[in-house]
């Protein structure tokens, strides 16, 4: 018995013929928050849909903590919290009585339901909005309800498809510390376009584009990735390039349109200091140096394009 | 499980005043009636002279009640049936339906029993109005039973129909529309065929199946025949909702 909490086995969902999901294989393991990424139309939401048993896979399985979705659609169900892309809320409801009745819907017992609801008020920063009827409350006051939902019965599982949208961003942090909060006891899942946000919360990342996974890893990868080795310098009076290569480690040199200077160095190189004596030295004028690090963006159209030219 | 999607319902309906208003108007309506009723009873039996023109007082008012109450229901049915599937598709809230841990079968038939619940309130309503005729007259429990009894079970068939169109349209209103055109359409088959009683399609039409109950009678035929038509309706939405999962 392996402690996967979520483990999707070749998962693919064909409409009309058209893959919009292909192959798809992942696990997940206690205490772990996974990102999704991908372009619009890539197969995010589908995916999640399958994991939560809103729509049947054509091929493969999902089982959750061991347990098969399409065996035993209750018992697996009752591991996950679920938000889907459009907030299921019943807008004609109290914050309380939706969340009293998706407690009573999740099998919570009746005795821990007034419990759990205030919990996940609590969370969610919704104890002051208790009474107010769902209609009223902001777009982003209605995504915490959402999340509320979805955390009240503490599931194994916790499947968020895109969070933060309409948030602001104060409550962007709290959603995000929660989702951590979340990840140390059980497992999260959470799709997004805001690459930074991945980076800040999630342990495992994968990046889905037309329907393929085309990369599943832990997030240092991508990090690891995105610093690369290079630096960018600024200074006064910049010298020919071919100066700059002289300095030993330096591999590569580029002018920028902006006026800096980047610079390549070798894995094992650290060139930084023998720069900054270098352009003392020479009175090249420094009043920049920094590590270059190409954005999360430039990493993930390098993956999703590299995807294109392959196909 | 079943209870709590029932509990959802109830409180969706409550929770606006659309609830307590339709309730209400339907209670005057029948009230109305009800008080014309025993009005025309003294009128109409002060002129009957011969025995056999004579009817007991529960006869004359119930049937006056219970047939206007089974003709509103054919309009009070499809307004109430029409949102609970249909609503939920067009906001998008069935996800959160689907993704707790009850099947299909519970949610349909959840939202089924959610609805009779609300509709036997007026039932027992009408029951409790009608047996306020016992203070001054000795009047007869057992064909108010019959009565309710069947227009729970009409009740039932109708909501169980209403469902189904509910389930396959994103528009309420297409749903009443349908659900009304084929309850009507039920209800007419009597007026056809009713001649013949060896007809198959007449066989069909809910109001024969009423009638018997409508004169006091409790006929197992008919009580299967409503169970029947509920039980298929489910079935059929319950399919209609698996389609969703698979075809996405």
């Amino acid at each position: 018995m392996n402690n996967f909490t979520v483990e999707a086995i070749e998962l693919t969902r064909l409409y009309g013929g058209r893959e919009a999901v292909s192959n798809v294989n992942f696990t997940l393991s206690k205490g772990e928050v996974l990102g999704f990424l991908g372009p619009n139309g890539a197969g995010k939401s589908t995916t999640m849909k399958m994991l939560t048993g809103n729509l049947a896979p054509s091929h493969g399985s999902v089982k959750i903590c061991g347990i098969d979705m399409i065996e035993n659609p209750k018992e697996a169900k009752a591991l996950i919290g679920y938000l889907p892309e459009m907030r299921p809320l019943y807008k004609e409801l109290t914050v309380d009585e939706y969340l009293t009745m998706a407690a009573r819907l999740h099998r919570v017992s009746a005795k821990h339901i007034k419990k759990a609801v205030e919990n996940a008020k609590e969370r969610c920063g919704l104890t002051h909005m208790s009474k107010r009827l769902i209609e009223n409350l902001s777009n982003g006051y209605q995504q915490r309800v959402g999340i509320a939902q979805a955390i009240i019965h503490s599931p194994m599982v916790v499947i968020l498809d895109e969070p933060t949208v309409g948030l602001d961003p104060i409550q962007i942090r709290d959603i995000r510390t929660l989702i951590r909060e979340v990840g140390t006891d059980h497992s999260v899942i959470i799709s997004t376009h805001i690459l930074p946000e991945v980076e800040m919360v999630c342990d495992q990342v994968q990046i889905i584009d037309k329907g393929k996974l085309v990369f599943n890893g832990s997030i240092d990868v991508l990090k690891r990735q995105r610093v690369g080795n290079k630096l960018l310098i600024g200074l006064r009076n910049p010298p020919a390039i071919e100066e700059i290569l002289r300095i030993s480690g330096v591999s590569e040199a580029e002018s920028l349109a902006n006026g800096l200077i980047r610079v390549r160095y070798a894995e094992s190189a650290e060139p930084a200091e023998a720069i900054v004596q270098t352009a003392v030295q020479q009175g090249w004028g420094l009043h920049q140096i920094a590590p270059d690090q190409t954005s999360l963006e430039d990493v993930f159209m390098q993956l999703t394009y590299q995807e294109q030219v392959a196909v | 499980m079943i209870i709590n999607v029932a509990r959802k319902e109830l409180k969706s309906v409550f929770a606006s005043p659309m609830g307590w208003v339709i309730l209400s108007l339907l209670m005057f309506a029948f009230g109305t009636q009800y008080l014309n009723a025993v009005n025309d009873y003294f009128a109409v039996m002060s002129g009957a002279m011969r025995p056999a023109e004579r009817t007991g007082v529960t006869q004359f008012v119930g049937q006056s009640v219970y047939g206007l109450a089974s003709f509103i229901m054919l309009f009070a049915v499809p307004l109430l049936s029409m949102r609970l599937i249909s609503e939920e598709r067009r906001s998008q809230t069935l996800p959160f339906l689907f993704s707790a841990p009850i099947s299909l079968t519970e949610i349909v038939v959840g939202k089924f029993v959610g609805l009779v619940a609300f509709l036997s309130v007026l039932i027992v309503f009408i029951a409790a109005m009608l047996s306020t005729l016992n203070i001054w007259a000795d009047i007869d429990f057992g064909f108010l039973l019959a009565n309710s009894l069947g227009l729970l079970l009409m009740v039932a068939g109708f909501s169980a129909l209403g469902i189904y169109f509910s389930s396959l349209t994103q528009q309420p209103v297409i749903a009443a529309i349908l659900t009304f055109i084929a309850l009507f359409a039920l209800m007419m088959l009597d007026r056809f065929f009713g001649d013949d009683p060896t007809n198959v399609l007449g066989s069909l039409s809910l109001t024969r199946h009423f009638q018997s109950f409508a004169s006091g009678l409790i006929d197992s035929a008919d009580i299967v025949y409503f169970i029947l038509f509920a039980v298929t309706f489910l079935t059929l939405t319950v399919r209609r909702l698996d389609a969703d999962r698979l075809r996405g």
